[in-house]
């Protein structure tokens, strides 16, 4: 038997249209619109100024702290504005706005296809590039990836595993990446191993994507330590808790670190971030992004460069006139867009256009306490509980029932018969939980 | 037979009683007796607008403490206070009545939808998720938390404009919708003589033109009122201006100087001008 997490999970259906398609290299946009905070923790500080001219690479802004990454320019040509830009959640924050012209790249990026394969440098060193690039968690949490290499004290990591179970729909982002950068994302792994001082390193993904473990599990042969799991298919096995029970099949304790059980996950496309950002020298400033959904005409990959708006890899898909809904990621955890302006940051690993009539809520009814939200729940927690408690303001009893433990996965709301915005309320309760331990200390 | 029965349960009932009388007199808890007459003072609200879970809590509170200074019922106001000061024999300052008033008037024609929002309706939630459906993300959601928090139904969300309004007699500056609202709209503010009031009612802190583009009733930040106060009490912060309630004279001169109608003027009689040109 296929292995998985083992607690709750659903299996939404895959509707991964895209898979199979090779990557197309986007259009650089004509202007580029880049967020200074594209990651968790502290916005990065801009280093440029109106009129500035830049190649593609230029360090625009650097790292507002440790939790923090740099953020290169993604595109040459000269800044017009540091300014405040729409982000997806239609909040008002600072980006640096750049007019292109040219594609004209920082000298020292080698841009050639050659694979480089040997890497000497110490770990820290490895930490030190990483930092450089800016790189983080390319799976859409966008946690900076050097922070996580820097276990805090007294822990250390056993095993490395590398996320590219893509268990969200319609996502296929990191399958196109494996297909057309297999050897790259292994270099990237046993880079990120060193880095680490592990001698293990596995990578899970999902059973439906066959032509990925077949490619991946051949190539790891001649990689020391790396080994491809098959996993069965089920949502949310791309959480970090999931995936490391999944694999090694340890849990990790409420409120802790995952390297607390010894593990430390990296997804697909970080790990060819860091070997594009280690061996190449190249930071990060494009990524690949899915553009699918009923919504578009054409289903594909794009290779687009940070900053680049969403309408434009719309546009290039064939959207339709009257999307219902634009998201920013996959079905499950994405976020709708409150306008199509904004630009691709470092964690949207997909676009998804829904039609009108599929993107409407149903109408919400009374809990039947079937408990199927229970039996979904990945973190084990009673879903119906906790919204009940979120709905009369009853922050102990939310407190007490572990709201904090909530990934957010949405399989609670996916399943109730009933309709009823279960995650909606939990995330509710979880910030307010969060916000009473955070002043109780 | 009868006689029996009556007997052992009418014993058992005196035993039981002279019980209770001798351990509730070992064990009685001192209380002051003052408690219950501050209790009886305070106008048993439970609203909590006080900092103290309840009434009850609160009366404790002025019992024990040594003044009565930051001891305040916003629902009973100065009265109660007074009277709690007389039961204690302690001295309440004299705080001047509050009400709540709501700082946005993007109303649905002045502010356009960009967007349509489906989820739940409830604005903590949304807000977590959207900064809004129209182009200000400082603004009024309109799905009422505040309405849902207030315990004297003194603030409701007129359909017709989708935003919240205070119904002033009600109001008694309890504060629940202060902190029910996510977007930190609703202030507190002195009720002014004859519940005359002026404010910004705004909170867009976005440059004048974005805030203008959002919003046709934003404060855009020109500063025309800053300039035009002769007491000083209009202060310019962020884009946003800000009338001092304190130092506010009500005069009105900011009134008609604003060039988006952002400073609201409530319970005033009719202007000279405006009296005469009905008239003729």
């Amino acid at each position: 038997m296929q292995k998985t997490f083992r607690i709750g999970g659903i299996h939404p259906p895959a509707n991964k249209w895209s898979a199979g398609k090779a990557i197309v290299k986007a259009d650089i946009p004509s202007q580029a619109i880049v967020p200074l905070a594209q990651h968790i923790g502290a916005p990065a500080q801009a280093l440029v100024k109106k009129g500035d001219k830049l190649k593609v690479g230029t360090l625009i802004a650097k790292a507002g702290g440790f939790v923090s990454a740099n953020i290169h320019s993604p595109v040459s040509g000269a800044v017009l504005k540091i300014d405040e830009s729409l982000d997806a959640s239609g909040y008002k924050r600072p980006a640096i706005f750049i007019d292109t012209e040219g594609d004209e790249w920082e000298e020292g990026i080698d841009l050639s296809s050659e694979i480089r394969r040997d890497c000497k440098l110490s770990p820290q060193e490895i930490v030190a590039a990483i930092n450089q690039a800016g790189i983080v968690g390319m799976g859409g949490a966008t946690f900076p990836t050097h922070v996580k290499l820097t276990p805090p004290s007294g822990f250390k990591a056993e095993i490395l595993i590398i996320n590219a179970v893509e268990c969200e729909p319609f996502l296929t982002s990191d399958h196109a990446l494996m297909l057309a950068h297999g050897e790259e994302i292994l270099i990237g792994t046993s880079i990120l191993m060193r880095a680490l001082g592990v001698s293990k390193a596995a990578i899970g993904i999902e059973s439906n994507k066959p032509d990925a473990i077949a490619l991946l599990s051949r190539l790891a042969a001649s990689f020391e330590g790396i080994t491809v799991v098959s996993l069965k298919e089920r949502y949310p096995q791309g959480g970090e808790k999931q995936l490391i029970d999944a694999i090694i099949r340890r849990q990790v304790k409420s409120g802790a670190l995952p390297i607390s059980a010894g593990a430390v996950v990296q997804n697909a496309g970080t790990a060819f971030a860091v070997y594009e950002a280690v061996q190449k020298n190249k930071p990060l400033v494009e990524r690949v992004v899915t553009v699918t959904g009923r919504g578009v005409g054409n289903p594909a990959n794009y290779l687009a460069r940070i900053g680049t708006p969403l309408r434009q890899l719309m546009e290039a898909s064939g959207v339709i006139s009257h999307p219902g809904k634009i998201i920013s990621g996959g079905p499950m955890m994405g976020k709708a867009v409150a306008s199509a302006e904004i630009p691709v940051t470092k964690g949207c690993s997909g676009i998804l256009i829904l039609s009108a009539s599929e993107s409407k809520r149903k109408q919400m009814r009374n809990c039947i306490r079937c408990a199927k939200c229970v039996d979904a729940c990945p973190m084990g927690l009673n879903p119906t509980l906790l919204m009940n408690a979120a709905e009369f303001a009853a922050w102990d009893t939310a407190e007490s029932n572990y709201a904090a433990d909530c990934i957010e996965c949405g399989s609670c709301s996916y399943v109730c018969p009933s309709h009823r915005p279960l995650l909606d309320h939990i995330r509710m309760a979880k910030g307010k939980v969060m916000e009473i331990a955070r002043s109780r200390k | 037979m009868i006689v029996t029965a009556i007997c052992i349960v009418g014993g058992t009932g005196v035993l039981c009683a002279t019980l209770l009388y001798f351990i509730s007199k070992k064990f009685e808890v001192a209380e002051n007796p003052l408690l219950a007459q501050v209790q009886e003072a305070l106008p048993a609200a439970n609203c909590g607008g006080c900092g103290y879970p309840g009434c009850s809590a609160f009366a404790s509170a002025c019992v024990k403490a040594s003044s009565l200074d930051g001891l305040l019922c916003p629902v009973g106001g100065s009265d109660v206070m007074a009277k709690v000061a007389t039961i204690l024999g302690k001295t309440a300052d004299n705080v001047e009545p509050r009400v709540a008033v709501v700082r946005c008037n993007g109303n649905c024609e002045a502010r356009l939808r960009t967007n349509q929002y489906d989820g739940t309706r409830n604005c903590r939630i949304a807000s977590q998720l959207y900064g809004g459906e129209t182009g200000c993300s400082f603004g009024c959601f309109g799905y009422g938390d505040c309405e849902a928090a207030c315990t004297f139904g003194a603030i409701a969300v007129n359909p017709s404009t989708g935003l919240p309004e205070v119904i002033e007699s009600k109001c008694t500056a309890c504060g629940a919708c202060v902190k029910a609202c996510p977007k930190n709209l609703i202030e507190l503010r002195r009720r002014g003589p004859k519940s005359r009031r002026i404010y910004v009612s705004c909170m867009n802190r976005d440059k004048g033109g974005p805030a203008r583009k959002a919003c046709d009733n934003a404060c855009i930040g020109c500063s025309k009122c800053v300039k035009e106060c002769a007491f000083d009490a209009i202060t310019m912060a962020n884009n946003l201006a800000f009338i001092d309630s304190l130092k506010c004279r009500l005069c009105r001169k900011c009134v008609p100087v604003c060039p988006t109608g952002a400073i609201i003027e409530l319970n005033f009689p009719p202007r000279k001008e405006a009296a005469e040109a009905k008239e003729s």
